[in-house]
Parts: structure tokens; sequence; C-alpha cells
């Protein structure tokens, strides 16, 4: 009979040991969780936070007269100086120039990335692989390619007036910086194109042609809205690095150029007005931020 | 897949012309700069017969050796540290529920995201007051240089490593490391013999990456690097804004052989790791997209 009375007791003993018992065992893994992380919180903390927090303090902050900074009395004069003609322009010009860049590349990129996606899947892996070299080899080599190509004593140059189009110098100007874009960031546009096509059920499109729709409507109504956590994506992933872009308007670009990227880069190096400079990158880091955000509600993570 | 949805006719011949041409935008600059750096004519557009002279040139440079030899050194280091910082990291944040676990993600991915330009203003800024602050404090006279460049590297590349790894985590079931944390495995060797041998890839693709984008970058190395050390991309950068000579076409030749060879390096990892299906693709959208690919299935239907 003992035996028996016993056991109810017992159980009630388990369930009460076992919710600590968890509590222990979720306090452990916490730990570990965090010691695991440790090293590289510590890092980024001190080596992206605090610089982070760095460049806003500098924001804030007035140039003095001997071209060094006054931290202290924090103002606005620096975010307000980015309504002036000067900045305006260059703000305007670098935003339509990456508006370009990703209209551009869409247009290239779409029928190239469906091309691709109706292939065998051995053809299809082939051309991805010859897109991808260009996307993993170096930037500066690939935009240093262009300036000899547009050169006045380049190929380009010479094809021209070998064809009697008279001598068409390319280089510095906008349509170069804009070239050396869409080459630069084209594959970021094919490969998120290629992923949500490749995810498309064609069998739609057959039956949109089989119910008698056009090549453009199918396009228009069945494929485009379809693909489009694609367009997005792939958008944001070539408008976001144009806007920013130093390495090609440097090289490709001209005096008359001048883009954000190089503006806030002047801003330290020669000119050695830093508040500007720092107000100009925290703008530009909250258009990626917003960018980005866009870039996760739209499912763009996914592809 | 029907054969009625494969494009047909003028479409069809349009759609290969149409990518042909792409191919030919992609391929054409970096041939014709690969052609032109054997040519023997100071005009880099002219071909003036065969010649190895601007190899020669490059390699009897002593500024480009140097910078070559500061590439390297801090390619491989901030390779090391931050595959070693990113992989812990990506467990922690795959494997345990801890305290602070949001705002940690959530920093781990700013240096992904954050416009390079902004990146090199916060290493100017940042070396700037903290090597006034060790002077000041405790009278150390440290200058930029190689220790500064690879500092910012690791900061970026930390994160693309943490995201790989995470990506290869996602997709890997815990049975396994349940099990041998049942069968009495310490957590070590749990790690050791379980969870790392799974891993590799992952790490292996990681560390390719940061590899690239150390030996790549030019911004924030820029603002990071001090007279005393200079990487070869930003040593070239600054030869490119003097003007094209064929000194610069051969060592970009030599830069983009070096990223050809790592790409074919990090295909060949992960064929061999035998994941099959698109590798490249996933490497691609790993190294451009800020969250790892959480959905495993490998295709979602469209009325989701």
């Amino acid at each position: 009979m003992t035996v028996v009375a016993d056991r109810p007791e017992r159980i009630e003993e388990a369930a009460v040991a076992t919710p600590e018992f968890e509590k222990a065992a979720e306090r452990a893994a916490s730990r570990r969780g965090f010691l695991l992380s440790l090293p590289a919180y510590a890092y980024l903390v001190l080596f992206f936070a605090v610089p982070l927090g760095i460049v806003m303090i500098y924001s804030f902050a007035t140039r003095n007269r001997f071209g060094g900074t006054d931290l202290s009395g924090w103002n606005l004069d620096a975010y307000r100086k980015l309504g002036e003609p000067i900045v305006r322009d260059i703000l305007f010009r670098s935003l339509w120039l990456a508006v370009l860049t990703t209209l551009i590349c869409l247009v290239v990129a779409y029928p190239f990335a469906y091309f691709i996606a109706t292939r065998t899947p051995l053809v299809r892996n082939l051309m991805l692989v010859f897109v991808m070299i260009p996307f993993w080899t170096n930037f500066l080599v690939r935009n240093y390619a262009w300036r000899v190509l547009l050169g006045n004593d380049g190929l380009f140059t010479n094809i021209s007036e070998a064809l009697g189009l008279g001598e068409r110098e390319l280089l510095f100007t906008t349509s170069a910086v804009v070239i050396g874009l869409v080459y630069g960031f084209l594959p970021f546009m094919v490969l998120p194109l290629y992923a949500s096509i490749e995810r498309i059920d064609l069998s739609l499109v057959e039956a949109s042609r089989d119910l008698y729709a056009s090549g453009f409507q199918t396009f228009r109504r069945v494929l485009l809205p379809l693909s489009m956590p694609g367009v997005i994506a792939g958008s944001i992933l070539v408008f976001v690095p144009s806007l920013g872009a130093y390495v090609t308007p440097e090289i490709l670009g001209g005096a008359k150029t001048t883009l954000l990227g190089s503006y806030i880069v002047t801003q330290f190096l020669t000119a050695r007005n830093w508040p500007v400079g720092a107000s100009l990158s925290f703008v530009l880091m909250t258009v990626m931020l917003v960018a980005t955000l866009v870039y996760f509600r739209t499912g763009g993570r996914n592809l | 897949m029907s054969s009625t949805v494969q494009p047909r006719g003028t479409t069809k011949i349009a759609l290969t012309a149409h990518s042909w041409l792409v191919y030919l935008f992609f391929f054409a600059p970096i041939f014709v700069l690969i052609v032109f750096s054997f040519s023997d004519d100071r005009n880099v557009g002219r071909w003036g017969g065969f010649t190895l002279e601007w190899y020669q040139d490059f390699v009897e440079h002593s500024q480009l050796q140097g910078a070559v030899w500061v590439s390297v050194r801090v390619a491989l280091l901030s390779t090391v540290i931050s595959v070693v910082l990113g992989t812990l990291a990506a467990l922690a944040l795959e494997r345990f529920k801890f305290k602070g676990r949001k705002v940690f993600d959530a920093l781990l991915y700013l240096p992904i995201i954050i416009p390079d330009v902004t990146m090199a203003v916060m290493m100017l800024l940042f070396f700037a007051e903290f090597f006034e602050i060790l002077d000041s404090v405790f009278g150390w006279d440290v200058q930029k240089g190689l220790g500064s460049i690879a500092i910012s590297h690791i900061a970026f590349n930390i994160s693309f490593v943490s995201v790989v790894v995470r990506a290869r985590l996602a997709g890997m079931s815990e049975v396994l490391e349940e099990a041998a944390l049942d069968l009495y495995a310490s957590r070590w060797k749990t790690f050791r013999y379980v969870t790392f041998p799974q891993i590799v890839p992952g790490v292996a693709g990681g560390a390719l990456l940061a590899l690239t984008l150390s030996l790549d970058d030019v911004v924030i190395t820029q603002f990071a690097a001090g007279p005393g050390a200079t990487t070869l991309p930003v040593f070239v950068f600054g030869l490119i804004r003097r003007g094209v000579t064929p000194l610069i076409n051969a060592t970009s030749v030599l830069m983009l052989a070096a990223s050809v060879f790592l790409v074919a390096l990090s295909l060949a990892f992960q064929q061999f790791s035998g994941r099959g299906g698109r590798p490249s693709l996933r490497a691609a959208r790993q190294a451009m997209s800020a969250k790892p690919n959480t959905n495993t299935q490998p295709k979602e239907g469209i009325n989701q």
C-alpha cells in the first residue's frame, strides 16, 4: 500500500522540478549564446558602433577657421548646408544617375534573366557562372577596363573613327559614369531577377497564351506581377550602391560629374569640412537603411 | 517545363542575341584589357606586338611589390580573425536564444548594408579620435597602417562570414547535435566532431568571400591607411587617377587572375561539398542580400 501511496507524491515532485530544470537549462543556453557572440559583439561595438556614433557627433559640429572641427556646441548647420545650390545639385545629380542606372539595368537584365530561366538546368548553370565571374572580379579593375576602352586612344574611339562617326570622346562624361555603373552593378540585377522568374510556374504563361493574350499582355499581366519581388530586390541592390558610388565616377567621370560619394570624400581630404562630410554620409546611410527595410518588407531576402 | 513556354521564332532569336550582347558587354572590356597588357606599345589602345615587358615592370616595381605584400598580409589577417568571430556569432545566433540577441543581429547586418563611403568616413574619424586618445592618455604615438587597415576590414568581414555560415547552419538540422549531446559527448566534442564538419563548406565559403572583399576594397582602405602602408588596390587607384599606363594594365590583369582563381576555388568547394543545385547563385545571394536564406524549401508555390 505504501508504494501506491508514494506514487502521486513523486509525480508531483517531478512536475514541480521540471520547470525549474528547464529554466536553468534556458539560462545556461542563454549564457552560452551570449559568450559565443561576445567576441564579435565587442568588436563591432568598439570598431563599428562607436565610429558610427563619432560620425553622428561630427555631423552636428562646426568647422572652425583652421579647418579643424569644433565639437562643442551642437547645431544643425552642416545639415542646413545640404540645401545650398552646390550640394543640392550634387544630390540631385547622384539621385538621377542612380535612377538611370537602375532603369537601364532593369531593361537589360529582365529579358536576359528570363532567357536564362527558360534554359535547361545545365545551360542555366553555365550561364549563371558566366554572370558570376564579372561579379566576383575586382571592381577597380572592371572600372579601369572601361577607362582603357573609352580613352582617347582607346579601342572605342578608334572604332568610332574607323566607322566615320568622328572622334567621340566618351571618357570623363556622365555617359561614361553610367556605363561604368551599369557594368559594375548589372549582376546585382540579373541574379535576383533570375531567382524570382525561375520560381514562377511557367504553365501560367502558357495558360495566358492559350487564352489568346498577346506576348506583351502576358508579360504585363502575368510575368511582371509575379516577378515583382525580383524587380524590387534587384532595383534596390543596384540603386543603393550607385547612389554612393565613389570609385566609378572618380575613374570614368570628370570635374563636371561630381557625385555624392566623391563630394563626401573631398570634404574630408581636401576641403576639410568634416561636419558637412559627416552629415552627408549620414544622409546616405539613412537612404540605404530605408531601402533595406523596403527590401525586407517585399520579401527580397527570400530570393 | 512545357515546351510551349520556351520562347519561339523571332522572340527566341531576339532573346538569344540579347544574351550574347550582354555577355559581350560583360567580357569585352576584360578581354581588351588582357590583350593590351601584352602589347609592346606605350599607347594603351594600339597593338605593338607581343611583350612581357609590363609584367617585368610590375615585378621590379618596389612600391607595387610593397603594396602587394601589405594586401596579402591584411587579407590573411582579417580573414582569419573574421572567420573565427563570424563563425562564433553565427553559431550564437542560429543555435541559442540570449539577451541582446536582436540588437546583436541588427548590429551584425549594418556593415553589409552601410555605404562604403560612410564606413570609410567612420574609420577616418574613429582612428583620428582613437589615436589622439592613445597619445594623450598613454603617450603612445600610433600611426595608421597595416593594423588600422586590418581592423577596418575585419569590421565588415565578420558580417559577411556570419551571413554565409548562418545560411549553412539554418539549412542543417539540430538532430545530430542533440543526439551527440544525448550520448554524453561534451559541448566541445559535439562541436568538434558533429557541428564543425557539417559547416566547413560554409566556413570556407565565408573565408573566400572575406579574402575577396579584403583584396578588393578601395574606399574604406583609403581612409584607414596611413602614409606607412597602402594596399594594392589603393595604390593602383592612385596610379589610375594620374593616367592609363601599360604597367597598370599588367597589374590589373594579375589582380583579375587572382579574383578568378578565388572564384574557381569557391565554386570547386561548393561542388565538392555536394550542395548541387545552383551553387554560384547561392553564394551571390548570400553575398548580396543582408539576411541568410532561412527558407530551406527549394521551391515555393506561387499561391502562397
